[in-house]
């Protein structure tokens, strides 16, 4: 409107200070947005949980395995749809902080219960046809620059030696992507029948079965009847939706929600300070000025919201782009995809942001905005009078 | 001559600390339309609380202030700013113009107040710097201007709008003989040309020779002397 | 009066009048604390955690694990193994034998008390050696657990962490239930975290009837060390990986303490920059608002570089003193607060107290100086070469 000249004047009066007001705004919400970005980055795997998903494990913890004659046993059981199932491979490519998740998987029904993950046609037809077959998630392909045909060898701790060789190769016969945001794909599936033939030690084993119920209205009672199947036998079960698990999976590493806020709340309040007293001071400067707008007319509502406006205009400009700074770097790529698979900004973080700036804006104005509002004008214009 | 500011009986009084100070006591005066008038008296007299007054700048403690119709002493805070850039132009010993914006930018300052739109303003302003000879400064900055220039786009400033009344105080204070005279014939130009209502406060005699009434002001009183 | 005198007249000068420019010296202050109170706050994760896991490792012990495992669930040994590196050299022995202890770690599922979701705690079986190998062990509620029996102790951090461990309640596993009979601690250390119980009960439990996962060994002395591992690493028998426990553990605790770290480091540096621009705000204000005195001081005939160094000073003094504030805030809110995390390396909790550390307070001071300096430098030249004329001809 016509007085964004006369504000944007304003803030150029002295434009080292307005500059380095917007900088530490500029910063304090870049950090906002990778905050968010690593909270996020450990409670995804709640949020795109399918709540007709289960997951089902030994009961006493993840690392004991199951038979793997469970799985018709499972899906015999009413109200399920799909079973499938999948283990830790634990597998390590040269060396160990090059670390990304393996697993052997059901080909024929893997993208049946995690239809968020694609893989073109010739993909899986080449998958099917490759014993030593593996997939791997586009985050992967894209740090390791992997293509379709590389071979990856891979040794694994936990399941030894395969037969016959000192490392388990795989060949890359496709790449996965998802549409779904925060889903991971930073794994490597490859095919459970060349695993269980190779493997020396816990032939028959898996790690856990992923399980759609029919309805998932009726998880809970689905979970309840799976772990009825199984109960006092050798291999008991716990069966869970899958939102549940990875809860309990992002809990076991604190409480990071907390953390953040805490952070984040030392973060705002200093920015706060800073802001407001660069504000109060600008304002302060101005008394004779705000006098003769009062002489000229300017009302004293018109005075306080020009203030708070030019309050806002230095939050605007610093908060968007804090905001927009960080969510490019992380759409551009995941910068650190051994310390966190799933990075980027969600689009929460992006709304809460933005009210936060203006909420920024009002709060470090207000005080001097009222301060301005109230001047007495002749008194302002102390050389008369 | 019609009286357009009517001053009847004003007393104001401030608070210095536990004292009461008296600036104008029982102050009784009239300006009729299209007069120049200068309000001269020694420091402290109280030229300038008058002036004030007047401009709606602040409310007597006693009386009554009316400009034209309006009893400007009984107008809200509101109305009085919609009142002021209606009717009041001021021009500042200091000049008081806008460090940040150019000249013709502060001239326009006033009008962001009415409706009309970025083409209109311009033009006014545009125009009111010509009346006061400052066309070929437009787009200069107050620090780039002289003194004697800089008042006269405060000058500019006051007329924009094209108000009822010019307040004007110690207009020529900070200036140089030449310069000085220079403002002064410009007011009196635009009193004699353009009818314009002048009340200017000062305490030098060649800017208030130039006046069409001089009121003298001590203590709070009037008194009353004829142009030389 | 000589340069330092100079200094010391500015600085005192420019000190005192701190008071009036409350808001801007405050805002630079706090903001400084600030960053000094989140990056102590954040890196005492990490110091607390790194402390749990090593407290205990100590240069005379041995952990000795499959050659190729990478911890000790990875592992296995079989029980001619375990003989053949129980009669090594170099292991200490007392009345009842070697002083070596084969263990088997295995997780199981229990609720965090803070949360009441599941939380993967270690489960370890001892050998009968393991108290005095580990040396450390201290009863602080029940009693040890009796060889042969389903009975476990707790280690404190675990009995705090994780809900249904007091002295006196069972614990199911499977088709197993076990009795809680004691509470132990262990010098701060990593068995803290976890159950332990005997070996040779849970073996079977586990379907692991005779074999091991690790063994611990405690030698004659911390120079034994390099004897005992060439005799074992060159045994043909065995395919073993030796190594001192104390390495051990660091080498455990690396990927998770880096984490915390270098996220940590992240968020506080970035705090830092935010302050800086701050600070550099606060003293480029205090610069222009003494424009005319500064001005006045130099046309008296005070050198530009006491007019620097005084300005330095000044933000120097208002940097530390936020600094020592924010780490001074940091330690009474977080040092010693009990809190427990996943190491990523052994899949299971590692439960620990945040350690604010002198190092860390001072790291953080200095950090804050740093940025007191650097925020004053450019201002402190801006105040130094200001034309002495114009500034005296400028109103405050």
């Amino acid at each position: 409107m016509k007085y964004l000249g006369l504000i944007w004047s304003n803030l150029k009066r002295r434009k080292l200070r307005t500059t380095l007001t917007v900088l530490s705004i500029f910063v304090a919400f870049l950090l906002f947005a990778f905050l968010f970005a690593i909270k996020e980055a450990f409670t995804a795997g709640v949020r795109i949980a399918d709540a007709d998903r289960l997951i089902v494990r030994h009961k006493v913890s993840l690392i004991q395995t199951l038979p793997v004659s469970y799985t018709q046993r499972i899906a015999n059981i009413p109200g399920i749809e799909a079973v499938t199932h999948m283990t830790w491979f634990g597998g390590i490519y040269q060396e160990p902080k090059n670390f990304f998740a393996s697993m052997p998987v059901l080909p024929e029904n893997f993208f049946d219960l995690y239809p968020e993950y694609s893989l073109p046609a010739e993909a899986t037809v080449l998958w099917a046809k490759t014993r030593n077959g593996a997939i791997i998630g586009r985050v992967l392909a894209d740090r390791f620059k992997w293509k379709v045909g590389d071979r990856i060898p891979l040794t694994s701790p936990i399941w030894g030696e395969p037969k016959g060789a000192t490392a388990w190769e795989f060949e890359v016969c496709g790449i996965f992507d998802t549409t779904k945001k925060g889903a991971d794909t930073s794994g490597l599936y490859f095919r459970y029948d060349f695993f269980d033939e190779a493997r020396e030690r816990g032939k028959g084993e898996v790690g856990w079965f992923t399980v759609r119920a029919h309805d998932a209205k009726d998880a809970a009672a689905v979970a309840e009847k799976i772990d009825a199947e199984f109960a006092n036998s050798p291999y008991e079960t716990k069966a869970e939706p899958e939102g549940a698990f990875a809860a309990g999976f992002a809990q076991q590493v604190g409480d990071i929600g907390a953390i953040m806020v805490a952070v984040l709340s030392a973060v705002f309040f200093t920015i706060l300070l800073v802001a407001g007293n660069t504000m109060s001071q600008s304002v302060r400067e101005r008394t004779e000025e705000l006098g003769v707008l009062k002489a000229m007319g300017f009302s004293n509502g018109l005075i306080l919201v020009l203030v708070l406006a030019e309050s806002c205009v230095i939050a605007v400009l610093g908060g968007v782009a804090g905001l927009a700074l960080a969510w490019g770097i992380l759409q551009a790529g995941n910068p650190a995809p051994a310390l966190l698979p799933v990075f980027y900004v969600p689009n929460q973080a992006l709304t809460t942001g933005a009210v936060l700036v203006i909420a920024l804006g009002i709060v470090v104005g207000a005080l001097p905005a009222l301060a301005a509002m109230r001047l007495r004008t002749a008194e302002a214009l102390r050389r008369n009078g | 001559m019609t009286p357009l500011v009517q001053i009847k009986d004003v007393t104001k009084t401030f608070h210095r600390g536990s004292e009461d100070v008296h600036v104008l006591a029982g102050l009784d005066l009239t300006v009729a339309k299209g007069e120049f008038l200068a309000l001269m008296g020694p420091s402290g007299s109280g030229k300038s609380t008058l002036l004030n007054l007047i401009g709606g700048l602040d409310r007597p403690t006693k009386g009554s202030v009316s400009i034209g119709d309006e009893r400007v002493d009984q107008l809200s805070d509101r109305a009085l700013a919609a009142w002021r850039a209606r009717h009041v132009g001021f021009v500042f010993q200091f000049y008081n113009l806008m460090p940040v914006l150019n000249a013709q930018r502060n001239v326009e300052l006033p009008l962001l107040l009415t409706h009309l739109g970025k083409k209109e303003r311009r033009e006014h302003a545009e125009t009111a710097l010509k009346v006061v000879g400052l066309s070929h400064r437009l787009k200069h900055y107050p620090r780039t201007l002289s003194g004697g220039e800089q008042q006269r786009v405060g000058i500019a400033r006051a007329i924009v709008t094209d108000p009822t009344i010019l307040l004007c105080d110690e207009p020529t204070g900070d200036l140089d003989r030449k310069s000085g005279d220079e403002i002064l014939t410009l007011l009196q130009t635009l009193n004699q040309d353009q009818g314009k209502t002048i009340i200017m406060v000062t305490h030098d005699p060649h800017a208030s020779a130039r006046a069409s009434r001089i009121v003298h002001l001590d203590k709070g009183q009037l008194s009353t002397a004829q142009p030389a | 009066m000589n340069w330092l005198s100079q200094i010391f007249a500015i600085a005192a000068f420019n000190l005192r009048s701190i008071p009036e420019r409350k808001g801007a010296a405050l805002s630079a202050t706090v903001g400084i604390a600030g960053v000094a109170a989140v990056l102590v706050g954040v890196l005492a994760i990490a110091q607390g955690f790194r402390r749990s896991m090593t407290a205990s490792g100590t240069p005379d012990t041995a952990i000795i694990l499959r050659a190729g495992a990478d911890s000790e669930m990875t592992s296995s040994l079989s029980r001619d193994e375990i003989r053949l590196i129980s009669d090594a050299p170099g292991i200490a022995r007392d009345t009842s034998g070697a002083m070596a202890s084969a263990e088997l770690f295995v997780i199981i599922d229990l609720p965090k008390r803070s949360t009441g979701t599941s939380a993967n705690v270690p489960l370890r079986g001892v050998g009968s050696a393991a108290f005095e190998v580990r040396g450390d062990i201290t009863m602080v509620q029940g009693r040890r657990f009796e060889l042969g029996r389903n009975e476990v102790i707790v280690g404190a951090g675990a009995a705090r962490a994780f809900a249904g461990l007091d002295v006196g309640q069972r614990i199911k596993i499977g088709m197993n239930t076990w009795d809680i009979v004691g509470t132990f601690t262990a010098g701060g250390g990593l068995a803290e975290s976890e159950i332990w119980t005997d070996a040779a009960v849970l073996q079977p439990a586990y379907n692991r009837p005779e074999g091991c996962q690790s063994v611990y060994a405690k030698l004659t002395s911390p120079e034994a060390y390099d004897a005992f591992k060439d005799a074992l690493t060159t045994n043909p028998q065995l395919k073993v990986k030796v190594g001192r426990l104390s390495e051990h553990y660091a080498e455990q605790s690396t990927a998770t303490t880096d984490f915390i770290t270098t996220i940590g480091v992240f968020i506080a540096s970035m705090m830092a920059l935010g302050a800086l621009f701050g600070a550099l705000n606060t003293m480029y204000g205090a610069v222009a608002a003494r424009t005319r005195e500064i001005a006045t001081l130099r046309a008296l005939g005070f050198g530009s570089g006491p007019v620097i160094i005084s300005v330095l000073t000044e933000s120097l003094v208002l940097a530390l003193i936020g600094g020592l504030v924010g780490a001074g805030l940091a330690y009474a809110a977080f040092d010693g607060y009990q809190a427990a995390t996943m190491n990523f390396q052994t899949f299971s909790q590692v439960t620990f107290a945040f350690a604010v550390t002198a190092p860390l307070v001072f790291t953080a001071v200095i950090g804050a100086a740093a940025l007191g300096l650097i925020g004053g430098l450019l201002p402190a030249f801006r105040a130094a070469r200001m034309p002495i004329a114009a500034a005296l001809r400028e109103s405050a």
